[in-house]
């Protein structure tokens, strides 16, 4: 029988939520790393066993766990655990995030935007968002802040940018969002390996069609009053992406005000926020089976970081877009203020889709019919940073 | 002829990079020349090849700014990490403390 196993990475350490297929009793383990923020974990598609994990702390830095057994126990990649018998000097480490400065990637860029309007060097802080292959189980990519995207192909063990996404020459004019300049977003089309899609919270959305030799922004059709043009080609909060694997063409953006889609890859955006109460919100993603559904949680305002009303809610479109539908069964409809950060829902792929998403209340949901009803699967982990989910035979 | 001798260096490490080395409160290094905070910190990484990267950066090597280095009730962090550390902490008998900067409580 299948199963899930749902990756919770929060403030103080990760959690890990198991069930059968119904969804209904739940194992939970953790906290791994505890203490630690996790902002990302995830596993590869190819071995689901294998599960990376972005642990960081404002004090030590970043860590990059790896797991291959389904998160039983962890490793750092290529580094032993425990005390080395003899004195060891690793030329290359996990967590250890350098820029391309080199002459051979053309014209690095070494600052961009500050809050202020005035530059800043590139400075490494974490790893937002990590992103296994989908055919090779020790390639993965991790977009980071200052944003950045790098690959590893060794099982993390080391990171190489790609740094022609810094190199296209807008940089510069990338500013941070509120919880930094963060690449937060990364979508890998299953039809073509040489397309990858990336967000940046505030530049916007870059393509590339040839493995990362080059990008371009593919911003066209937004719209942000919070910058001097609203219409730039470069500047835009992206607060996260999604994409159905049966239409990599097909993106749906949640942006920072406004909710999106492209069916161009990205050429051209269309506003669909439609009936929504407030088109203001950080996750989105889309059902399973069911490429035209998606499912965003509305967030009263950027100032006002918590749900309209006290009232926590997720909309619901079967028609990719414009209609819009509230989904409030088992959610709390009154004195509820918390917020639901844009890595914080999954879908998992069992026949009765489910929807997952975690609050900065520490309640991770479940909806194992699509979204009809709702039910905490915990309440009381630290403030979830980031939602996946794995469905496993 | 004889080189430096190989002194014992008591170190206290911060609750989460205990966790992360998987060792108690305080180790020991072994440091065969001048006992710096360059030293110490490099035997540190040698044996705990887990902890690069988190007291001080990979490339640069400067302290992650939130660390502190502390030794016979002196804050050393200011220090140069080329001078030499307090006998004391040379002869194990006082331990470098790494402390993490107490912030936000």
């Amino acid at each position: 029988m299948s199963k899930v196993r749902v990756l919770v990475g929060t403030h103080k350490g990760a959690f890990i939520l198991e069930s059968d297929g119904k969804r209904d009793k739940w194992n939970v383990s953790g906290p791994h790393f505890a203490g630690w923020e996790i902002y990302h974990m995830k596993g590869s598609p190819v071995d689901p066993d294998r599960i990376y994990a972005s642990q960081t702390s404002g004090w030590f830095g970043q860590i990059l766990q790896s797991s291959t057994d389904g998160g039983k126990t962890w490793f750092q990649p290529g580094v032993p655990n425990g005390e080395a018998a003899m004195p060891v000097f690793p030329n290359k480490a996990p967590n250890r995030f350098v820029y391309d400065t080199s002459a051979e990637s053309g014209k690095p860029l070494t600052t961009h935007q500050w809050y202020d309007g005035t530059q800043r060097p590139w400075e490494f802080k974490r790893v937002w968002h990590i992103e296994p292959s989908l055919t090779d189980a020790k390639t993965v990519y991790a977009g980071v802040e200052d944003a950045a995207v790098f690959r590893s192909t060794d099982g993390g063990e080391s990171w190489q940018e790609l740094s022609a996404l810094r190199g296209h020459g807008t940089g510069p004019k990338w500013q941070p969002g509120a919880g930094g300049m963060c690449l937060h977003t990364i979508i890998l089309d299953p039809t073509n390996s040489d397309r990858i899609y990336i967000a940046i919270s505030a530049a916007g959305a870059f393509r590339t069609d040839d493995g990362g030799k080059t990008w371009k922004p593919i911003n066209k059709g937004l719209e942000s009053q919070y910058i001097p043009d609203p219409d730039a080609e470069i500047g835009h909060c992206v607060h996260h992406i999604a994409s159905h694997p049966s239409r990599p063409n097909t993106l749906f953006m949640q942006k920072h005000w406004h909710v999106m889609r492209s069916d161009n890859a990205g050429d051209q955006w269309t506003k669909v926020s439609g009936n929504l109460p407030t088109d203001f919100g950080f996750v989105i993603d889309v059902h399973a089976h069911e490429p035209e559904t998606i499912y965003v949680v509305p967030i009263k305002s950027d100032s006002l970081h918590f749900p309209i009303d006290g009232a926590l809610q997720v909309w619901r479109s079967r028609t990719g877009g414009n209609e819009w539908e509230a989904l409030t069964k088992g959610l709390p409809q009154k004195d509820c203020y918390v917020n639901v950060l844009r890595d914080a829902m999954a879908v998992d792929r069992l026949d009765d889709c489910g929807i997952y998403f975690g609050t900065t209340g520490g309640q991770v949901y479940c909806s194992p019919d699509g979204g009809d009803s709702w039910k905490a699967i915990v309440h009381d982990l630290p403030s979830v940073l980031s939602v996946e989910v794995q469905t496993l035979q | 002829m004889t080189g430096d001798p190989v002194r014992r260096v008591r170190v206290v490490l911060p609750y989460h990079l205990r966790n992360l080395a998987r060792v108690g409160s305080e180790i020991e290094v072994e440091i065969g020349g001048p006992v710096t905070v360059r030293t110490v910190v490099d035997a540190i990484e040698a044996r705990y090849p887990m902890l690069l990267g988190t007291i001080r950066d990979h490339d640069t090597k400067k302290r992650r700014p939130f660390l502190r280095f502390f030794a016979c009730e002196e804050d050393l962090s200011h220090e140069s990490i080329d001078a030499a550390l307090p006998d004391a902490v040379a002869e194990g008998k006082e331990p470098l403390l790494i402390v993490g900067a107490i912030a936000g409580g």
